[in-house]
């Protein structure tokens, strides 16, 4: 009888002092007793919670100076409020305009041009029947993703460069250059070419990926119904990409105003602006070089809002069109 | 890619020769257009200069192997400064990116635990809304951490991809796991560390290699937080002198080409290749990871 009552107890008792359940938690206990109980837990989030605060919340807040006449002596909080007067100044400049084009020409291009490629490449990987050729293929175009930027434009330079490969081997024969490297007008097709080659076979992952998951019963049940190998990827393999594919797309428009970067950084001086300046760059020259912080803020914060809403915009169609999107 | 991937099922037929061929021709000619600039890279690196010089800048097969540029590029200190100051950063700021991903994703893989939901929240939110050049500047500054190496790790510690990723991979560990360790009395910590580090070993092995990767090829932050290009990684330094200027380099190492011939390629190549080692050294290992470490992780998540 003793026993019958105090078995319960006792178990309640290894409980407490066992802390929190691993699976669920009680949602009676109160904020304090769960905090106690998760104390770890809680100790082990916090490097990372506070690198959050610091690094992206405290920064977020740091875009306030669009709105203000900042000077660094006085600092964020105490430099002059101007209300929208650095976005006046900011929309009424050609140059950022300029920027603003060359951003999207950059972007459509890289669009329209790289995204297809990927996919393909993983088309053809898949339709590899020999798994080491494959494997060996895979870990070959996957390398590039790892290369800096850097070195990947010293690679482009030395083999399309003036004193190039290219060069070398075409200028033997009439002694007439291909000036690919400096040359505003294929400044465009380079950076696509550039990515093309850096991150194509990185990309090609997510497709493989969602090819496996590709039930292998509706190929074989497509081909016992008369489908070739034209029909089988138009009805099976199609859909059955579908839903990545948005989900990049939807990805890739809300990045639509954030081109490489560093990839156009390390060649704006080649090309010069007029070719290769986009709103990241024209930040960084006006804004940290030129200390022309508020409109520069403001430029930023232009790119970031849009970007925001076109995610959000992509997502929604996304929905309305029956594909999952990238959230919820 | 297992034996079933190896043999042809029954329904499928096979393809016609010029089919083949074709896929074949396109196998290669990728391959080749991988490889190829790397191999022109090393090449020159090794070939002499009159050879380089010669040729117009470049060499495809090396008339005679030698080591000179690379003798070149580490009789420079600044060289070896910035390739030692690149291994630093990459260590160290790997380690700590690395020990921070895994405890917060730890603790957000746990279901029920206090504040874990809105602390997701805040970091997908980062997602939508990532902090800007100019703001994340005025943080550094701020902190006085300009001009300090702190500056070139500590503004990128966590990437909340990479934390995604981890946290859907420590979900998928089952909870009976748990459940029992801690009924044999373990603590949050050694949970961690016995049991599921343990499990998580491809997780952690790509996590670990993206950070890495990110660390050893940023030349940005150097550029922004920096004044001295004393504090310059390798990568930084080669945007200067290897990308920008590609003759400046002979000054730099102080009058070596008086009187011999020099090919200032040579060594730009050099300097490439040994920027490009470290990360061919670890690929392979980690390479089989890929798809189990990244796309059980992001899938889930």
């Amino acid at each position: 009888m003793s026993v019958a009552v105090k078995e319960p107890e006792a178990r309640r008792r290894i409980r407490t002092a066992l802390g929190r359940p691993a699976t669920s938690s009680p949602p009676t206990a109160g904020l304090w007793t769960r905090i106690r109980r998760d104390r770890a837990l809680l100790l082990l989030m916090a490097p990372g919670v506070l690198f959050f605060l610091v690094f992206q919340y405290l920064a977020l807040f740091g875009n306030v100076i669009a709105f203000k006449d900042y000077m660094p002596f006085l600092g964020v909080k105490d430099s002059p409020w101007v209300g929208f007067a650095n976005f006046q100044a900011l929309f009424g400049e050609p140059a950022f305009w300029h920027a603003a084009s060359n951003t999207v020409v950059i972007s459509l291009a890289q669009l329209v041009f790289y995204f297809p490629v990927p996919l393909a490449l993983a088309l053809l990987l898949h339709s590899l029947v020999q798994g080491r050729v494959r494997r060996f293929v895979q870990s070959v175009v996957y390398l590039p993703h790892f290369i800096s930027w850097v070195i990947v434009v010293a690679l482009f330079q030395q083999v399309l460069g003036a004193d190039g490969v290219l060069n070398g081997a075409l200028g033997g024969s009439d002694g007439h250059l291909v000036d690919v490297i400096g040359n505003p007008d294929l400044f465009k097709p380079l950076m696509v070419l550039e990515l093309i080659w850096k991150e194509c076979g990185w990309g090609t992952i997510i497709f493989l990926a969602a090819l496996a998951q590709v039930d292998e019963g509706l190929y074989e049940a497509a081909a016992l119904d008369g489908a070739g190998p034209w029909r089988r990827f138009w009805h099976v393999t199609l859909p059955g990409l579908r839903a990545v594919i948005f989900l990049l797309l939807i990805l890739r428009l809300g990045d639509i105003l954030s081109v490489g970067f560093e990839q156009i950084l390390l060649q704006r001086d080649a090309f010069g602006p007029d070719v290769s300046e986009v709103i990241d760059t024209y930040v960084f020259y006006h804004g940290i070089r030129d200390q022309n912080w508020g409109v520069a803020a403001a430029a930023a914060l232009f790119k970031g809002v849009i970007g925001a809403c076109l995610v959000l915009a992509a997502n929604k169609i996304a929905h309305r069109m029956g594909e999952q999107g990238v959230y919820r | 890619m297992s034996a079933a991937a190896t043999e042809r099922p029954a329904w499928m037929e096979r393809p016609k020769p010029v089919t083949r061929g074709a896929r074949g021709l396109a196998l290669i000619v990728t391959v080749l257009v991988v490889l190829v600039p790397f191999w022109v890279v090393v090449a020159t690196s090794f070939a002499p200069d009159q050879q380089v010089i010669a040729n117009g800048g470049y060499a495809l097969w090396p008339d005679e192997w030698t080591l000179r540029a690379y003798e070149l590029v580490f009789s420079g200190g600044q060289i070896l400064r910035a390739l030692a100051v690149s291994g630093l950063i990459t260590l160290v700021g790997t380690a700590f990116s690395l020990a921070c991903t895994v405890m917060l994703a730890y603790a957000l893989a746990r279901p029920g635990v206090v504040g874990g939901k809105p602390v997701m929240l805040m970091i997908l939110f980062t997602f939508l809304f990532p902090a800007g050049m100019i703001p994340s500047f005025l943080v550094v500054n701020g902190l006085h951490l300009r001009n300090t190496y702190w500056a070139l790790f500590l503004p990128v510690l966590i990437s909340a991809f990479n934390l995604v990723v981890m946290r859907g991979f420590f979900q998928g560990i089952p909870a009976e796991l748990f459940e029992s360790a801690r009924i044999d009395g373990a603590g949050e910590l050694r949970i961690l560390l016995t049991i599921v580090l343990p499990l998580s070993k491809a997780v952690v092995a790509v996590v670990g290699l993206f950070y890495a990767v990110g660390y050893w090829n940023d030349f940005f932050r150097a550029i922004l937080y920096t004044d001295q290009s004393t504090m310059w990684p390798l990568q930084t330094w080669m945007r200067t002198y290897v990308v920008q200027s590609q003759n400046s380099l002979i000054q730099v190492q102080g009058g070596v080409g008086e009187q011999i011939q020099f090919a200032p390629q040579t060594v730009n190549m050099a300097v490439v290749v040994l920027a490009t080692v470290p990360i061919l050294c670890v690929y392979p290992f980690i390479q089989r990871y890929f798809t189990k470490g990244v796309l059980t992780g992001a899938v889930k998540s």
